[in-house]
């Protein structure tokens, strides 16, 4: 079953009179359960893709689905209550509140689910997650005395604070050495493989596109390569179907 | 998002910059300070105002007998003698606006003390109420006359300043005996200098004494001298102080015979006087006072609906309007002055949050991208900017009852905590917080969560 489902996606931006087309009919699916990388060069639409995979923008036409739902045509307040519910952000400045400890940075989103949880329950959920991540001994800690590898883990634990169906990494390993990165790398495939969490991986290096299974490479915004290369496990089964009449470079 | 936690999360907010927040706040704190302070201190002067304007007379009401007609011919104000003591003891009891009342009964004659003399421009019997009434209580010498001296018709008097003057010459009267149309007084107090009223006459220039003794020993009866259409002659012949004591004028009628008066019977008049001196309990409650009164009047003197009033009253209007005016002003100037403060604490407040919300941009895309709705970031910037004005209004509470209380302690300038400016600043702060918070939380919440991701 696919839980992203996009098809012949247009974003145009409007600068004044005159029209910049970004996204130029992209369509494309990713199965749960799945770890994707989104690749291309600056400039190509990735980041203009993602912030619509995300629920932040809407497409100017096309359909987007989302575990089954269409959401190309939401109002902001329902595009919010979907992220919150369904969708997780992990971004390469990690964007952790300043002057507050990890704990509550990853409690945070909780703030804003319609489940009130009571400050006991989420501090516990928050604990929960930064042992999940490695960070059991560090909730205290506020991100300034944190390392960046540290800070991008607080950050993934927030991501999976409300047990989204799908978590958007935009550059995470931007600003982390490569040794970081590794290890960053690794707790989104752990993650993905244990947890069975759909993981999109927004990236121009090839280095940490290889760790995803399915390589969705944009262009122009086009869509010029759709390639999984699997290694056997479950999100491999589920994505040799789903690709089957994969939409690789529609081109207009 | 519930208001607990929007709250939580805007205290969070504050928390994590405590200077800028205390930098903010204290405009506010300023403000609101002033405001009390202001209200405070300037209440106490304005309450004094009140009160000197109010011992000027100004909640004084005055009841004097109606016209006298014969034939056509009307004799003016307080030509009738339809006052009683009674009357005066009835508008005290039955009247809940009225503070006090003092019968008074006028004279005019000469006071002899050795071989110096003078006609003091006023000389009032009455009671000690009458110092009351004119807030006169504190004598510069010796004691008031007492209740039981205006029961005994006392020869005792209490002298103003331009009397003890010109009578004594720098000796203290106290005890002193003076001579009015033969009749020794004591002199047993002297009046505090009050110096000339709006009208330029001499208020020191006055003789004080029981009103039984004025009226029985001095100037005998007031009805040979009041006016000639009522005077039967009889009245007063319930008492013969008169003819006992020198003074009293000589009767206009021959003196009826028992089987006359059997046969004829006059209304038995007690005494009369010439005014009633009312004082209201405050200036507003003048009004009420003057219908009651009327009513009380009205009832005592069997006045049929629709018949004319035999009395009259007078109150001061002049006086009283300079008393509203003057406290309108008064309120108005400081109402001004608190405006002025909290507009500028909260154009402060208003800055600081348009600065905050700009350098909090990431964090407000942060909390977009992770579920916040347009209204929850509202919320939460508008509760931060009402906190702060709550927790300045607050401080500036505590500050400005501290600084007038300050005021009092080192300057004794007269000050009145006021719970009306208490709570007008908790309100007004918040207000200023929303009012001013407003637009800084409005364009925070219109933040592009992707435009203010990306923010650096």
């Amino acid at each position: 079953m696919e839980l992203i489902e996009l098809h012949d996606i247009f974003k145009t931006y409007y600068l004044g009179e005159i029209a910049v087309p970004v996204l130029k009919g992209v369509s494309l699916k990713v199965a749960k359960g799945e770890l994707v990388a989104l690749m291309g060069a600056s400039g190509s639409g990735k980041s203009t893709l993602m912030n619509i995979l995300g629920c932040l923008d809407r497409p100017t036409s096309g359909e987007y689905w989302l575990d089954g739902q269409e959401v190309s045509h939401l109002s902001a307040d329902q595009r919010a209550l979907l992220r919150n519910q369904k969708l997780g952000f992990v971004f390469q400045n990690f964007n952790l509140l300043p002057r507050t400890n990890a704990l509550e940075n990853v409690a945070m989103p909780l703030s804003y689910t319609s489940d009130h949880l009571s400050d006991r329950e989420a501090r516990r959920r928050a604990a929960e997650m930064l042992q999940r991540v490695g960070l059991g001994d560090r909730l205290h800690h506020e991100p300034s005395q944190l390392s960046g590898g540290q800070q991008q883990r607080v950050a993934i634990a927030r991501a999976l604070i409300n047990r989204p169906s799908l978590v958007f990494a935009d550059e995470p390993t931007g600003n982390l050495d490569s040794h970081t990165s590794e290890d960053v790398l690794a707790m989104f495939q752990q993650l993905n493989e244990e947890e069975g969490i759909t993981i999109m991986l927004v990236t121009h290096d090839p280095q940490v596109a290889k760790h995803a299974r399915h390589i969705i490479q944009i262009h122009d915004g086009v869509i010029v390569d759709d390639v999984s290369s699997g290694s056997g496990n479950f999100a491999e089964a589920r994505s040799e179907k789903a690709f089957s009449t994969s939409d690789r470079g529609h081109n207009p | 998002m519930n208001a607990y936690r929007a709250i939580k999360t805007a205290m969070t907010g504050l928390r994590r910059n405590p200077m800028r927040a205390m930098l903010t706040t204290l405009g506010i704190v300023i403000g609101v300070g002033a405001v009390i302070a202001m209200m405070e201190i300037g209440q106490g002067s304005s309450s004094a105002i009140q009160k000197s304007i109010t011992s000027m007379g100004a909640n004084v009401l005055l009841v004097v007998p109606g016209t006298a007609t014969s034939g056509g011919v009307t004799f003016g104000a307080g030509s009738r003698t339809t006052l009683t003591p009674e009357d005066g003891e009835a508008i005290l009891r039955d009247c809940p606006a009225v503070r006090t009342t003092a019968p008074i009964v006028r004279a005019r004659t000469q006071v002899v003390y050795g071989n110096r003399n003078w006609v003091p421009s006023t000389m009032l019997g009455t009671t000690s109420a009458f110092l009351d009434v004119r807030d006169w209580t504190n004598l510069a010498e010796g004691e008031p006359f007492s209740d039981r001296d205006v029961l005994n018709a006392n020869k005792v008097c209490l002298l103003g300043q331009t009397l003890v003057k010109e009578l004594f010459q720098g000796e203290s009267p106290i005890g002193k005996e003076i001579r009015i149309k033969n009749v020794l007084f004591r002199v047993v107090g002297v009046l505090s200098a009050k110096g000339a009223n709006m009208m330029g006459s001499d208020q020191d220039d006055i003789l004080l004494a029981p009103w039984t003794t004025v009226k029985y020993r001095v100037t005998g009866s007031t009805l040979t001298t009041a006016n000639q259409s009522t005077s039967s002659g009889s009245s007063d012949s319930v008492n013969t102080l008169s003819n006992v004591y020198p003074g009293g004028q000589p009767e206009l009628y021959p003196e009826r015979s028992a089987a006359q008066a059997a046969n004829n019977p006059m209304p038995v008049r007690f005494a009369n006087i010439d005014q009633i001196l009312v004082s209201a309990r405050s200036a507003e409650e003048i009004p009420a006072a003057i219908q009651q009164i009327t009513e009380v009047l009205r009832e005592r003197h069997r006045i049929q609906q629709g018949e004319p009033e035999d009395f009259t009253i007078r109150d001061m209007t002049e006086m009283t309007k300079t008393l509203t005016s003057t406290t309108t002003l008064m309120t108005n100037l400081l109402l001004c002055v608190a405006m002025i403060s909290l507009v500028v604490g909260g154009v402060g407040i208003m800055n600081i949050m348009l600065v905050s919300v700009t350098e909090r941009t990431r964090e407000i895309g942060l909390r977009m991208a992770v579920g916040a709705r347009a209204r929850d970031i509202l919320r939460q910037f508008l509760i931060e900017a009402v906190a702060l004005c709550l927790v300045g209004g607050a401080m500036g509470i505590l500050l400005g009852h501290g600084g007038s209380y300050l005021v009092w302690v080192f300057l004794r300038w007269p000050v009145e905590t006021s719970p009306l400016a208490i709570a007008a600043a908790v309100l007004v702060s918040a207000g200023v917080g929303i009012a001013f918070g407003f637009y800084p939380a409005w364009k925070a919440s219109r933040l592009d969560p992707i435009e203010a991701l990306r923010y650096e």
